[in-house]
């Protein structure tokens, strides 16, 4: 089957006084019907920049350079990054919505709950209030709010919790086929978090829409992810299951940030944080972007940036020609990395 | 790696004395804290943990002393902060130094990071003259990882990363000798990558310089790490509620908040997050400050609650006879968890 989002070669560049800045670059990924991705990358890694250009939301500064976004519905295939505006406007929210970072800024503060949703209804041409209505109450009861007392309320009535909720339940109003979330539980309580995850992952089996959701925080792609990209200085380092990603990952990247989260249940393992800092988007290194910070590195990494290798496990693909070395230390077994590697 | 243990007698550094703190709000008047007695040993390490709201800030406001409490005793070595003068105020303001959340918004744009570090070494008269400031200052940026100094002297706040903005901000804590340093948020705001480095910056210091910390944290498994072998305090609505060892608490939580914390918390490991057992409270509702339920703050949304005993008795931080020494606010775990012959007297 066709996925449902297939990206290729996408580069984006922003531009800057000192030159352009290399945000994105030569990005590939499929994501089929039904299925979730994660992105994880830490700040400056693109996944953000990825995320909006998506659905064309870039700020002005910045500019697909390469690539196309393919997107397929039940009659066509059709490329974002060329469809003309009144189409991409349809597009938006129909068949692609979006969840903002911050929640908090995403509604319009002088309209209450109800308002949004005649807005957002309306924009994209339902006529009928009272269709919008029945939609509106279902939509929030599924999120799990009372509708009598939300569509009433102002943003800043609700609490970050709420707000987060009824922004999912907005974004399903035109019943999407492709979801986006940008650290969809950043800022929110633990209990609240949790109980946005369970949503999520309860509304993506029951309404069966796809999902990319950005994030630098693993818990949650562990959570809810079926594929995962981790994302280095603008390019895709690794693709891979969940489980694989997890357990067996084959870049030394992926491997350092496993490595980097603490535990609260189980044993506490090896935690350590990656020397040194992402390279200047501006003026990269000739070769991998991750040598100055990889314990693996050899001379021949700083020759070329390598080609996303398959590796030992299917569909699982590393930006690395040490994956082999990495595969050595790491193994296959189902085992968090943290109580498997030993710290160097 | 000397470790000094919390658990070992020693007279308290710094005191919270059954501290509370109002607030005057549009709509009356909040207890933002409520009746915390907490007591930090020198070079000991505990985190405070809680949702927002909770009172972690404010109880960390008021260990640094920058908070007055509404009532209830500060007391530093034993004796009352806020009756203290002159040059006896200036050495606790000296001993504790606080360290904030975004060090974008804590460290002055315009100067340069040796300005900053070099003001309060000439206040506080640590040094004489440049030469041996900005030797005082080259010595801190290696302390905190900065190497070489020399790189980093002329810098400003923004060419530097977040994490580097972060020991900028540590070392100017470390100016002034301090004996206790409070961390609010403190590594919330860099990336995951560095945060375990910046952690274990802070332990190096209380390890090699004996200098007690509060790290005060939304983020439990960041906690776990931070206190490994100290204290992890859970605050909820103003209120401590369980006080223990940081093993002991996140293995075995005897509050049923603390325990819904840890199975809340998502795990970076599909396998155990996905099969983690889930505490359902009765509601997912937070009470507002301004209108607090009677008896025990969290009856309404426990599951543990009784009816008679838990909306009409406010629970005091009760020892248990545990293991490990810890304290917990609940009738519940007190009772179920005291042998049956010591409740009988």
């Amino acid at each position: 089957m066709t996925p449902i989002l297939s990206v290729r070669d996408l580069s984006i560049d922003y531009r800057t006084r000192r030159g352009p800045v290399r945000a994105v670059r030569d990005v590939s990924f499929d994501i089929e019907r039904g299925e979730t991705v994660a992105i994880i990358g830490e700040s400056g890694s693109g996944k953000t920049t990825l995320a909006v250009s998506l659905i064309r939301l870039s700020p002005r500064s910045a500019r697909i350079t390469k690539g196309q976004i393919l997107y397929t519905n039940a009659r066509e295939t059709v490329d974002i990054r060329t469809m003309p505006e009144d189409e991409l406007r349809q597009f938006r929210w129909s068949e692609c919505a979006m969840v903002f970072q911050a929640a908090l800024n995403s509604f319009n503060p002088v309209i209450n709950v109800w308002e949004q949703f005649v807005d957002t209804g309306q924009a994209h041409g339902m006529k009928d209030t009272k269709k919008i209505h029945a939609r509106a109450e279902e939509l929030l009861e599924l999120v799990r709010l009372d509708p009598k007392r939300v569509l009433g309320s102002y943003p800043h009535e609700l609490s970050g919790g709420t707000k987060q909720r009824v922004l999912i339940a907005l974004s399903l109003l035109l019943e999407p086929q492709l979801v986006i979330l940008d650290e969809p539980t950043t800022a929110l309580d633990i209990l609240t978090q949790r109980s946005i995850i369970d949503l999520l992952g309860q509304l993506k089996r029951r309404l069966g829409f796809s999902m990319i959701f950005i994030s630098h925080d693993l818990t949650i792609a562990a959570e809810l992810a079926d594929q995962m990209i981790t994302m280095y200085a603008g390019t895709v380092v690794e693709r891979a299951s969940v489980n694989d990603l997890f357990y067996r990952p084959r870049h030394p990247y992926s491997v350092g940030l496993l490595r980097a989260v603490p535990r609260v249940s189980g044993a506490m393992g090896s935690v350590a944080s990656i020397p040194g800092s992402p390279p200047d988007l501006i003026r990269l290194p000739p070769g991998c972007t991750y040598v100055a910070r990889c314990p693996l590195a050899i001379a021949a990494c700083s020759d070329r940036e390598p080609d996303l290798l398959s590796v030992d496990t299917p569909r699982h693909d590393a930006r690395c020609i040490r994956w082999k070395v990495v595969a050595e230390q790491i193994g296959t077994a189902d085992v968090a990395v943290s109580e498997k590697v030993q710290t160097a | 790696m000397s470790v000094v243990d919390s658990t070992v007698a020693s007279e308290p550094l710094i005191e919270l004395d059954g501290v509370s703190r109002t607030f005057k709000v549009p709509g009356g008047t909040i207890t933002g804290v409520d009746a915390v007695s907490l007591a930090i040993a020198p070079g000991e390490a505990l985190c405070i943990v809680g949702e927002s709201g909770c009172g972690k800030t404010t109880t960390g406001r008021m260990l640094a002393g920058i908070l007055r409490p509404s009532s209830g005793r500060l007391l530093y070595e034993g004796q009352d902060v806020w009756q203290k003068k002159g040059r006896e105020l200036s050495e606790f303001r000296r001993a504790v130094q606080l360290v904030h959340q975004d060090p974008y918004a804590s460290l002055n744009p315009t100067r340069t990071v040796f300005q900053t570090l070099s003001a309060p070494i000439y206040r506080h008269k640590k040094a004489k003259g440049t030469r041996d400031a900005t030797n005082r200052v080259r010595q801190l940026l290696e302390v905190v990882g900065l190497t070489p100094p020399d790189d980093f002297l002329v810098k400003y706040p923004h060419q530097l990363s977040g994490g580097q903005r972060q020991r900028v901000a540590i070392a100017r804590a470390l100016t002034v000798d301090p004996r206790l340093i409070v961390a609010d948020e403190a590594v919330s705001m860099v990336d995951v990558s560095i945060r375990i480095s910046l952690l274990n910056l802070l332990l190096g210091l209380r390890s090699e310089m004996g200098v007690s910390i509060v790290l005060i944290t939304h983020d439990l498994a960041v906690a776990r790490y931070f206190a490994r072998s100290g204290r992890i305090g859970v605050m909820y609505l103003g209120r401590m509620v369980e006080l223990a060892r940081s093993e002991a608490l996140v293995a075995d939580p005897a509050h049923p908040y603390s325990a819904a914390l840890i199975a809340a918390i998502p795990e970076a490991d599909p396998r155990i997050t996905r099969s983690k057992e889930r505490i359902e409270l009765r509601t997912a509702e937070v009470p507002s400050l301004l209108d607090l339920p009677p008896g025990c703050t969290f009856h309404p949304r426990c599951p543990l609650a009784e009816p008679g005993l838990c909306d009409v008795k406010v629970p005091q931080l009760l020892p248990l006879p545990d293991e490990t020494p810890r304290e917990v606010a609940c009738h519940v775990a007190i009772r179920e968890r005291t042998p049956a012959a010591e409740l009988i007297h």
